[in-house]
């Protein structure tokens, strides 16, 4: 098979998960014994009020109708109306994606680096005390509600030494990064730490980094247990086989064997790892911005539950599902560039 | 001579039950697994008698004026007080009832439609396999705790519905586990064997096959024990688990956030590390089976 074709099936393979994706989330949230409008209201008795909602959301419609025009928004990128504010699901969704991508990418990048030297740590001294220690820290990692190792570090960095800020994303009296802007050209990112690169602000660079790190460093040492032990196991193999002890035999550093001959096939399975962690890694994103009020999507979805606005919290598990298609869409396909086996 | 006998039919029936001593000659992986139950048994002892040691009543606010403010661990209350005033010692003995429950009713409704889902999908193949795959496969890569959220959310507020939410779930990890081992034992010669023989379908999948599955599902329910603690505590942590006049780690948690900016440290710390020795518990027996019971999981990284 070759790449293209790989790449094509791989897609139309996509395809039918967001589509049952797409119809589970739909089942869930209005098939489901529950009325949303009822619910909305809680124990409101005014049936005028609910009847004018359920008219204005289209919730009056027979339940196929709701579906089809549930799928058809979707692909005019119309999540439909908020019950709480009557304003656009995806505008609010889109506004909210930028900070849950900012922590996500750095929760990954210290997950992924702290778990794959672990891992190798690990794997050199197998079976020893040191690979012992690092083991039941990756599993202990692992049992931590992610919630409570962020307000730890909130107790710890923030309430008592007062080095971190405990919550948000940015100073309030400052006005957050612009990103690029030059003549007619705007160019930004919704990244803040980009952003306020792109601006040349150093000083809002720190601020920035100063908000992500205390939640980043909460969600990236939560999930680094998994590329510890898969970094482990696969370093153990790869350091056996002969192309290493080639390596070795012809004197090079341990570290230039260790790191550029065998991590470097031994990471394959850390990156398609890193893919399917992409799941736990939203999940986790929900509890962690709700701990830090991150203004992300985890904590929009969670205000708008309080709220019991259904149309909202529907639009952004479909968001949800649809970026984990999407990113493991790319892994997979990113693996298969990288490693031509899997195309066989 | 009938008496030694006896002696060791009895040690050979205690060992059956307690295999303590074979488990710690099995290296770390025998350890985990003890020191996994230990922990576990533990908890779930203390849970079971909490009426009886709780030194007041969980749920009971202001055992000591003056509310509004969580009183600091003192000699009266070891561990303080919350912000109306409840005791926390009595709230870490008894919060792990509701957790324990949804876990435990969560894990045997995944066995019970993830397992039997799992070997018949498998064993029928075709295209009911290939449909049945999509599915569980969309529902596994869909981010877990928020799926919970949602069908937690239509559900409302309970036990029941917590479980039931969780198990939706986790059942495409037990499905996906039973699928591919069993299409991997189909193909060994013993079953090869017995479909020449001329047994019935059935028998062969439930007599020949499922016995050899049954160490990984033993894997996948420790495991997923763990899996089911944490997002019982998270869907509690956002307010979607229990109503808040039930002891629960999880409420303490959220109940001690709003604390925080005060110091009040005592609130939330106890509580979570509750939480983390119930779910560490259930991860170290996990790994440890894993590797005792089938190393070939252990390879594929599940």
């Amino acid at each position: 098979m070759t790449l293209r074709t790989y790449i094509i099936s791989r897609i139309l393979l996509t395809i039918p998960m967001i589509f049952i994706l797409l119809t589970t989330v739909f089942v869930v949230m209005r098939v489901l014994p529950g009325d949303p409008v009822l619910l909305h209201f809680e124990k409101s008795e005014n049936l005028e009020a609910m009847n004018r909602l359920r008219v204005a959301l289209g919730l009056d419609q027979p339940l196929w109708l709701q579906y089809v025009n549930y799928i058809f928004g979707l692909f005019r990128g119309d999540l439909g109306k908020s019950m709480q504010d009557f304003s656009p699901v995806a505008q609010q969704v889109f506004s909210a994606f930028p900070a849950t991508l900012e922590l996500a990418i750095y929760s990954m990048i210290i997950a992924g680096v702290l778990g794959v030297i672990l891992g190798v740590v690990a794997s050199k001294s197998y079976n020893k005390p040191k690979d012992h220690i690092i083991r039941v820290f990756g599993i202990v990692t692992y049992a931590i509600p992610v919630f409570f190792l962020g307000m730890l570090f909130q107790l710890g960095f923030g309430v008592g030494l007062h080095w971190l800020p405990v919550g948000n994303r940015f100073d309030m009296s400052l006005s957050p990064p612009a990103g690029l802007n030059i003549g007619n050209l705007h160019l930004a990112t919704g990244l803040y730490t980009i952003d306020s690169i792109l601006e040349g602000n150093m000083f809002k660079f720190v601020t920035s980094f100063k908000y992500l790190l205390l939640p980043s460093l909460t969600l990236g040492l939560v999930l680094c247990g998994v590329f510890i032990r898969l970094t482990r196991s696969n370093m153990f193999e790869t350091l056996r086989l002969d192309f290493v002890t080639a390596a070795k035999a012809r004197g090079l550093k341990d570290s230039t064997v260790t790191y550029g001959y065998a991590l470097r096939n031994a990471f394959l399975p850390v990156l398609t790892m890193m893919g399917l962690q992409f799941a736990m890694l939203l999940g986790g994103a929900v509890l962690t911005e709700t701990t830090f009020s991150w203004p992300g999507l985890g904590s929009y979805l969670i205000a708008r539950i309080n709220f019991r606005d259904y149309t909202a919290i529907q639009g952004t598990v479909v968001v949800f599902g649809i970026l984990v298609s999407i990113v493991s869409l790319i892994v997979d396909i990113l693996y298969a560039y990288l490693d031509p086996r899997i195309r066989l | 001579m009938v008496k030694n006998n006896k002696n060791q039919i009895k040690r050979s029936m205690l060992a059956m039950i307690l295999p303590i001593r074979a488990l710690a000659k099995r290296g770390l992986a025998g350890w985990l697994v003890l020191i996994g139950a230990a922990i576990t048994a533990a908890i779930v002892i203390m849970t079971l008698f909490s009426p009886v040691i709780v030194p007041h009543d969980p749920t009971q606010i202001n055992v000591r004026p003056p509310p509004g403010n969580p009183s600091p661990p003192s000699s009266q209350f070891p561990l303080g007080t919350d912000d109306v005033g409840r005791d926390m010692l009595s709230r870490v003995i008894a919060g792990g009832g509701v957790m324990l429950q949804v876990a435990i009713v969560s894990v045997l409704a995944c066995v019970a439609i993830g397992v039997p889902l799992g070997l018949f999908s498998s064993h029928t193949g075709g295209l009911v396999d290939k449909f049945v795959s999509l599915i569980m496969d969309s529902i596994y890569a869909f981010p877990g705790l928020i799926l919970a959220i949602a069908i937690a959310l239509v559900l409302g507020r309970g036990v029941v519905n917590m479980a039931l939410s969780i198990t939706v779930v986790y059942i495409p990890s037990y499905f996906r586990v039973i699928r591919s081992q069993v299409l991997s034992i189909k193909e060994l010669p013993y079953v090869e064997a017995a479909n020449a023989a001329g047994a019935r379908k059935r028998t062969v999948l439930l007599r020949y096959i499922l016995p050899n599955v049954l160490p990984s599902i033993v894997v996948v329910a420790t495991v997923n024990f763990a899996d089911a603690i944490l997002t019982a505590a998270g869907l509690t942590f956002i307010g979607m688990g229990v109503p808040p006049n039930v002891a629960d780690w999880g409420w303490d948690l959220s109940n001690g956030q709003k604390l925080l900016a005060s110091g009040s440290w005592w609130v939330i710390t106890f509580s979570g590390i509750m939480i983390i020795l119930l779910a560490l518990g259930f991860s170290l027996m996990g790994e440890g089976l894993s590797e005792l019971l089938n190393p070939r999981l252990e390879k594929e990284g599940e």
